[in-house]
Formats: structure tokens, C-alpha cells, sequence
């Protein structure tokens, strides 16, 4: 605890080389989680099961993206290169973000023959989005000053969001048996991946003595009672401890999910990088 | 006014003549006013298509959303497909008041769309393969959608101008975002010139059918009937002639071709003369037969059957909840 300090300035947290790799550890896990399950989002459009909804969805993968695009400007302050190169220049395996996000949203590609899952859409936004409230509450005690800033701007935003999906779980949970029955097929698959949402990466330990954000085990504890309360309110069983991937994506390791979602979203800008777009 | 047009006692003509005196004194028509059939199926025509062009023109962009090169055009390409579905979906909810009284709905515009019936515009049948193709849509197809519907923003029809107004107030961000695509790609590197000039070749016959086949002094019925109604007031040709005005002495400007030599402004007859387009082409690909029509459909039409199963549990939510 000795060192927890306020760090008001860039300035300032690059006087610690130590500090600022924490600090940045955190936020290309903060900035990639939102980065990839916006894109995963921006693949919906067009296709989300009615024209209301796909103004909705898009919106909020728009704010989403947003919210990637501030932390990838922290990093960019912090002297991690420009925000476009260190979102579309990276491989697979620099990325941090967790498995969970990476997934892809059904069978086929966005463009031939999608069969997506909005069950899975609804259940894995929602799920994440838990999280994510849970982690910008962290947030705002920061050590980190600037991150505490745009974490409480983001929780503005981000609370929409959370009623949004909240409305789409309950009347999926209370509605017809097929309906049910897809959620909780949904629920299984999330389930398999959500439990490294709280993974603070091989880092851990130093972001958490420099007072970035909370331990793993304090945000667990609250993502899931929370969870628990939103289950239990939609009359859904609780699915007990969520599972995490076989490969750890706070640890640079992908599915080949991400290595198609990667190649997509920078196949543009990755045909001259120095160019103007 | 309006009590003497429902008197029951009033012929059928005596309503029309008070109909039409009402478009000539240049008031407007609300979706609960009595109007002729023809005027009702004339708007729903026109406005079923227009919305479900939104819809379906959001499709050639999308496929370029996840790709968007930086960033900020990230985010901008996002918001502004959006915006497209969000004007279909102003569009329809018009047309679903004017289908109201004749028991149709959604449902039957998407069957009408998915058989054929219900045509949309011939540019959402084209190819759009590559980034440039998004920067000329949203500048050009975007451009042509701006003229075309700035003659309806006095439209007899309020709710149809009220929902344009709108519209064509995003229209004007979404054509400016367009713009700065091109211009990027205009003041970009050898490979990105060559990128949009290939953009702007292939779209340029797409552009010219956009307005419709030139009337040459021979008006079709249906074109008559919705300028007698006030639905609208210029001729394809009339808008077309505005689009080459605006949009000619730009391409030239920024220092690109267009695929037709003998395109010039006649000063003796204030108008362009240019190549013809192929109109038999473009009855082939409002028909559906366009090169991406089949998998724009396609698309469209699995999202739509694959997803019936959340449509009857909102439904079926909603019957319990009620």
C-alpha cells in the first residue's frame, strides 16, 4: 500500500518506468475488450432481428469502440506508438483482450451466409457489460487520475447499455419455450469463457500494488453477485462458477477467432499505414 | 374542411375535386385525411421503397464497416450506417400508417421485398469492393439521394416531409463524410488516386440510372399523377441535370476521369449532354438481377428468417405482459 500514490499527469507516472508498464498493461486489456466486442457488434450490422434493434445495437458498439479509442489515446500519450497503429498494427498475440470477446458471433463471415446467434449476442453484451460496470466503479478510485476521469464518463454511457440488455434478457428468459431454451444455450457457451472477464493478466500483482485498479478476487465477487441478482431476477438458474478458455488471452494467447477478426479490421489500413485515410 | 370531406353525402368526385383544391391551396395531408386510393398508393409506392432502399443501402457500406481504415472513420462509418437504418425505419413507420387501412404491414413490405414486389434503388444492387467504393457512395449516391429528396421536403404529404426533413438534414453529414474519404484518397498516395479513380468509373453509370430514365418530353402516368399531387415537382431528367451541375466540375476538379469523352455542359441549352447509360441494364438490375442483388437479398432474407424466433418470443412477451 505504500505505493499508492495519485498520479495527476502523464508527466508524472513516467517518472515510475514500473508504474507505466502496469498502467499500460491495464489499459490494452481495458482497450482491447472493448475494441474487439465492438467490432464483433459492428459485424451485427444489418442483421440484428429487427431495424429498432439495429440502431440500438450499433449505437452501443459505437460508444463501445469510443471507449477503446480513449484508452488506446492513453496509451498513445504514454508513448505506446500512435492509437491507429497500436489498434490495427499489432498481431494477434500482442492483443489482450479476453477470450470471451473474441468469439466469433455465429457460423460464416459477416458478409457470406452469417448465422448468427443473437441469444449469444445478447447474453455475452450483457454478461461483459456486468463486468465492465463492475471495473469501471474500480475504476474511479484510480490511482491513475486520467483513468478515473474517462472511467466516469464511460459509466454514464455505459448504463444505457446495461438496461438495454437487461429488457432482452428478460423477455427471451419469460417468453417462448424455443426462446428459453437458445438463452440458456447461450448462457452455457458464455460461461465457458467469462471467468477470465476479472484476469488481470501476468501483471496482476504490480497493477494492483500501484493502486490502478482493484484485486481480481474484488471484482469477481461483485461481477458475480450482481450476476447472480440479474439471474435470479429473470428466473434463470444460476450456472454456477464460469469456466475460462483453454488459452489465456490476458496472456497474449488466441483463438484463431481473433487472428480473423485482426486481419479484417486493419485489412485497409495495413495496405499503407503511412498513408492518410 | 375537413367535416365537409367526410360528410358521407359527398360523391366520391365532389371528395377528389375537394381533395385536389386542398393540394392546390398547397395545404398539406395528414395520415387520418381522406385521400383518393391513388394517392394513397402512389405514397405507399414511393415511400416502401424508399425506406426499404435505406435499408438495403446499408448493406454495400457494411461490408466495409469492420474494415474501416482508421479509427475516427471507424466510428464514423458506425454512426452513419446507422443513421441509414434509422431513416428506414422513419420511412417505414410512414408507410406503415399509409398500409394501415388496407390491413398490410411490416411484415408484407419484407415479403414484398424478399419476392420481388417491392423494388429497391439500382445502386444498393452494385459491387463495393473496395474502401473507396464507401467514400463514393457516401459522397456521390448520398450526393444524388440529397437532390432527389430535397424536391419531396415540400412534399402534399406532411408525415412523408416531416420524416425528410430529417433525413436530409444527416443526409448533408453523410455526404461531408463521403467527401472526406475521397478527399483523403484524392490527396493520398499513387495507389490510393488509382483506388478511387476505379471507384468513380464503376459508379458512374449507377449514378446517372440513379434518377430514373430521362422523360424525353414523354412524362409516364405515374410521374404525372405524383406532380399533380404535389408529391413531387421535378422530372428524373431535371434531377439528374442539377446532380451533373453539382458534381461534374468536382470529379474534374480533384483531377479524375469520368468513363464518357462526349460529357459537356451545353451553354447554348443550359444542360449537359453525356453518354446514355444502358436502360435495359437498369430494368434488369431494379428487377433483381443486378451483381450483388442475389447476396444482398440473401442476406437480408436468412437475418430476417433467422431470427423469427426472437420476433415471436417479443410477441409472445408482449401478449403476456398486455
Amino acid at each position: 500500500m505504500a505505493d499508492m500514490v495519485r498520479v495527476e499527469t502523464v508527466e508524472q507516472a513516467k517518472q515510475n518506468q514500473e508504474y507505466v508498464q502496469a498502467l499500460a498493461d491495464l489499459l490494452f486489456q481495458l482497450a482491447d475488450d472493448d475494441f474487439i466486442l465492438a467490432y464483433r457488434g459492428s459485424e451485427w450490422l444489418g442483421l440484428a432481428p429487427h431495424i429498432e434493434e439495429d440502431v440500438a445495437f450499433s449505437s452501443m458498439s459505437q460508444d463501445m469502440m469510443g471507449h477503446a479509442v480513449m484508452f488506446y489515446e492513453m496509451l498513445e500519450a504514454l508513448g505506446l506508438g500512435k492509437a491507429d497503429d497500436i489498434a490495427q498494427l499489432r498481431e494477434a498475440k500482442d492483443f489482450r483482450n479476453a477470450i470471451l470477446v473474441e468469439r466469433k458471433n455465429g457460423a460464416g463471415d459477416y458478409n457470406d451466409n452469417p448465422h448468427y446467434d443473437w441469444a449469444y449476442a445478447i447474453v455475452r453484451s450483457y454478461v461483459y457489460g456486468l463486468h465492465k460496470q463492475v471495473r469501471l466503479e474500480a475504476l474511479l478510485q484510480s490511482s491513475y487520475v486520467p483513468l478515473a476521469q474517462v472511467s466516469r464518463k464511460m459509466l454514464t454511457e455505459h448504463r444505457y447499455h446495461l438496461m438495454h440488455w437487461q429488457v432482452w434478457l428478460n423477455q427471451l428468459a419469460n417468453s417462448t419455450p424455443d426462446a428459453r431454451h437458445k438463452l440458456e444455450a447461450a448462457i452455457s457457451l458464455v460461461w465457458e469463457d467469462a471467468g477470465e472477464l476479472s484476469d488481470l493478466g501476468p501483471n496482476a500483482e504490480q497493477i494492483v500494488r500501484y493502486g490502478l485498479i482493484a484485486g481480481e478476487e474484488l471484482l469477481r465477487q461483485k461481477w458475480l453477485n450482481e450476476t447472480k441478482e440479474i439471474f435470479k431476477k429473470a428466473g434463470l438458474n444460476w450456472p454456477g462458477e464460469p469456466g475460462a478458455a483453454s488459452e489465456r488471452g490476458r496472456a497474449g494467447e488466441h483463438t484463431v477467432d481473433l487472428e480473423q477478426a485482426v486481419a479484417t479490421l486493419s485489412e485497409v489500413y495495413r495496405i499503407d499505414p503511412a498513408a492518410s485515410w | 374542411m375537413q367535416t365537409q370531406m367526410e360528410r358521407s353525402d359527398l360523391t366520391e368526385n365532389e371528395k377528389m375535386e375537394a381533395f385536389l383544391a386542398r393540394i392546390d391551396r398547397g395545404e398539406k395531408i395528414e395520415a387520418d385525411d381522406w385521400m383518393p386510393d391513388d394517392y394513397r398508393n402512389q405514397l405507399i409506392k414511393l415511400i416502401s421503397m424508399h425506406g426499404i432502399s435505406e435499408i438495403m443501402g446499408a448493406l454495400p457500406e457494411k461490408e466495409w464497416v469492420p474494415k474501416a481504415p482508421t479509427l475516427r472513420r471507424k466510428l464514423a462509418i458506425m454512426a452513419k450506417v446507422q443513421d441509414e437504418m434509422g431513416h428506414g425505419q422513419l420511412l417505414l413507420r410512414v408507410a406503415e400508417d399509409l398500409m394501415a387501412p388496407l390491413g398490410k404491414t411490416r411484415e408484407d413490405l419484407m415479403d414484398d421485398l424478399f419476392t420481388g414486389k417491392l423494388k429497391f434503388h439500382n445502386v444498393f444492387h452494385m459491387e463495393a469492393p473496395t474502401w473507396a467504393d464507401a467514400g463514393v457512395i457516401g459522397w456521390l449516391v448520398d450526393g444524388a439521394a440529397i437532390i432527389t429528396q430535397t424536391m419531396s421536403l415540400d412534399s402534399s404529404y406532411a408525415p412523408y416531409a416531416r420524416a425528410l426533413h430529417r433525413i436530409c438534414a444527416e443526409e448533408k453529414f453523410h455526404a461531408q463524410h463521403g467527401e472526406s474519404i475521397v478527399l483523403d484518397l484524392a490527396e493520398g498516395t499513387e495507389g490510393q488516386r488509382q483506388m478511387l479513380q476505379e471507384s468513380i468509373t464503376r459508379w458512374w453509370p449507377s449514378l446517372l440510372m440513379f434518377f430514373g430514365p430521362p422523360e424525353n418530353g414523354n412524362v409516364t402516368s405515374n410521374q404525372a399523377a405524383n406532380m399533380r399531387y404535389k408529391i413531387r415537382t421535378q422530372t428524373n431528367e431535371e434531377l439528374r441535370q442539377a446532380f451533373l451541375t453539382k458534381y461534374v466540375p468536382r470529379i474534374f476538379h480533384l483531377g479524375f476521369t469520368l468513363p464518357d469523352d462526349t460529357i459537356h455542359f451545353d451553354e447554348a441549352n443550359q444542360k449537359w449532354v453525356y453518354q446514355q447509360p444502358d436502360w435495359e441494364a437498369f430494368k434488369q438490375i431494379v428487377k433483381g438481377n443486378g451483381p450483388r442483388s442475389a447476396h444482398r437479398l440473401n442476406l437480408r432474407e436468412t437475418s430476417y428468417e433467422e431470427s423469427k424466433w426472437v420476433r415471436d418470443a417479443i410477441m409472445s412477451f408482449g401478449r403476456q405482459a398486455g
